[in-house]
């Protein structure tokens, strides 16, 4: 049994640290000046309520944003502006708060594009589909389907996955991040939506995967029950300004993340 | 009811009382059909993998083959005595022109107009259509050319064919076209399914952004694609102007692949084959047996009214994905 509340992995060093991060669109302020880290092994949530900035800031980490001002480190290394690939490329994956899976494909294909980044055979060996190419495909292929086994979804691995139900889809684009083999793995909202009983399964499956893997993890989370259960840390952003920043306790007892929360009488 | 017999038995009694010269309309009717298909097939690649439709295909098959024919001239002054070194040569460098032009229009067109909407996309390949007619009248002028056919080794000559109590004529150069065409489609097909490529070009005609977050690269991506539709395009070009000439009078021809798509569905490859041969042969077949009762030259818009009653019954084409909304 693992105790309850965060990772039982040993928490490390600092993973990425992003510093004084501000951006906006036009007039509105997304995010302003906001600075945390995620160390490495750890369960790492953002809440906040609604347009408080929460996906605004998975989108600047894993590069879909280029904020005005500010500096995000990962893994000792700084940058100003990276394009999405150039961070799937250094090891961040991420999932998304409305699903953004492959509809036309397999679950099988869907995960085995997340591996696109490992492949390295060339086009003329992939035209021929021979050789390298061909070996290189099983040894992928064995490895989705231990993360297919992972995740208990061997009975649907050849259905399109357009026709699946929502909190499934959501297992597959847990499933296809894993296949990224990620340093860091950002989960966009990965219980929204989801009955009591799917919730838990999912919760069980963060929780696992940071076991298991040792992968490190920042998610968004609406549910303030799950967020206390699942992570190490909390940073709590409010109107693109962070309010609070410890463990689920210190968080919870915060009278500024309760005003936020609750609104409070002016 | 003369007309009705007309209609309904008058061209089955034909077909019956000459059978060999069904078999040779059919014949052409492929042929054509496979010309359609492979024209068609220019237009869903780009489609399927980007969501664009690309109005510049037709002027990429013509800008191929002037190119082709414009590096074989230029050998030639040059004093590349082989025909055959020559040829080859130049059909190497036109395989390299098509990749600077996929890799010219994802810098100068798309890359810039990255997420705006579909038909903002459409309208730049209008652009390039008549940027690419400007360019090739440019370079190569815009006399007719004759595709260097007999320096690459394309047979020629045909088969004459005993049966059914009269003689078949198989052009070989026809022949050559079927084949080839079968070969790129097994290839493309097997390289859209099975491969890590194949499987990208996929994902990014799915879900960009999820494209994006696991790290495929959009930019090589559309190179890719439209490198492989200015393959298609020069494979096109040449089995089109063997058996005609290369001018920009074969433009028009890619109009035909909009009833070939309509047929096949947008998104499907087999469905461009399968569309253009249907349309080869009713368009051959419809001009011999029905064209006399409308005064012939039914062949130029028959492809369009069968199009047509296709978008009635099955919008989606044969092939094509059916498109449903959840609400």
């Amino acid at each position: 049994m693992r105790a309850p509340g965060g990772s039982a992995v040993a928490v490390g060093d600092v993973l990425l640290s992003v510093e004084n991060v501000s951006l906006s669109f036009g007039g509105v302020k997304a995010i302003s000046d906001v600075s945390f880290d995620i160390r490495k092994g750890e369960i790492r949530a953002i809440i906040g309520p609604n347009g408080a900035g929460k996906t605004s800031m998975l989108n600047v980490i894993n590069g879909f944003y280029h904020p005005q001002q500010g500096r995000i480190t990962f893994k000792g290394e700084t940058r100003s502006r990276m394009r999405p690939y150039e961070a799937a490329r250094g090891g961040i994956a991420r999932t998304f708060q409305n699903v953004a899976l492959f509809r036309g494909m397999t679950v099988l294909d869907n995960i085995m594009a997340g591996r696109s980044l490992k492949m390295h055979t060339n086009f003329f060996w992939q035209l021929l589909r021979f050789g390298p190419a061909l070996r290189e495909e099983v040894a992928h292929r064995m490895r989705v389907e231990e993360i297919i086994d992972f995740l208990k979804i061997q009975d649907i691995r050849r259905t399109p996955v357009g026709r699946l139900p929502y909190g499934l889809q959501k297992r597959v684009e847990l499933g296809r991040a894993l296949a990224m083999e990620p340093d860091l793995l950002l989960l966009d909202e990965p219980m929204a939506g989801m009955n009591l009983e799917e919730k838990e399964d999912m919760s069980r499956f963060i929780l696992d995967v940071n076991d298991h893997y040792g992968t490190t993890i920042a998610l968004i989370e609406h549910d303030m029950g799950v967020v206390m259960d699942l992570s190490d840390r909390v940073v709590v952003l409010d109107y693109g300004i962070k309010i609070a920043d410890g463990t689920p306790d210190e968080v919870k007892r915060d009278p500024a993340v309760i005003d936020a929360y609750l609104g409070v009488a002016h | 009811m003369h007309l009705l017999y007309q209609i309904f038995v008058d061209p089955f009694v034909q077909m019956g009382t000459a059978p060999d010269l069904l078999a040779q309309t059919l014949w052409e009717g492929l042929v054509s059909g496979v010309l359609y298909a492979l024209i068609a097939l220019g237009f869903v690649l780009i489609f399927k993998a980007s969501g664009v439709f690309n109005f510049a295909q037709g002027i990429m098959v013509v800008f191929a083959a002037l190119t082709l024919v414009g590096l074989y001239q230029g050998m030639t002054r040059l004093g590349v005595s082989s025909p055959a070194i020559g040829a080859y040569l130049a059909l190497a460098g036109t395989v390299v022109v098509m990749f600077l032009l996929a890799v010219g229009v994802e810098r100068l067109v798309l890359r810039p107009l990255v997420n705006q909407p579909d038909i903002v996309l459409f309208m730049a390949t209008f652009g390039l259509t008549y940027f690419l007619i400007g360019l090739g009248e440019y370079v190569f002028g815009g006399d007719p050319q004759v595709m260097i056919a007999d320096q690459l080794h394309l047979p020629r000559g045909r088969i004459d064919l005993h049966l059914l109590g009269g003689v078949v004529q198989l052009q070989k150069i026809d022949i050559t076209a079927a084949v080839i065409a079968s070969v790129l489609v097994a290839a493309l097909a097997v390289f859209f399914q099975k491969t890590r490529i194949g499987r990208a070009l996929r994902a990014v005609a799915d879900s960009h952004r999820a494209a994006l977050s696991v790290g495929i690269s959009l930019e090589t991506i559309w190179v890719i694609v439209w490198f492989a539709a200015g393959i298609v395009a020069l494979a096109t070009g040449i089995m089109w102007g063997a058996r005609s000439d290369v001018s920009f009078a074969l433009e028009i021809i890619a109009l035909k692949a909009l009833p070939v798509l309509i047929l096949g569905g947008l998104t499907s490859i087999p469905g461009a084959i399968v569309g253009g041969l249907i349309i080869g042969l009713s368009e051959k077949i419809g001009e011999l047996y029905w064209g006399p009762l409308l005064g012939s030259g039914i062949e130029s818009w028959l492809a369009y009214v069968i199009a047509l009653i296709f978008l009635l019954f099955r919008p989606q084409g044969l092939f094509g994905e059916r498109i449903i909304e959840r609400v």
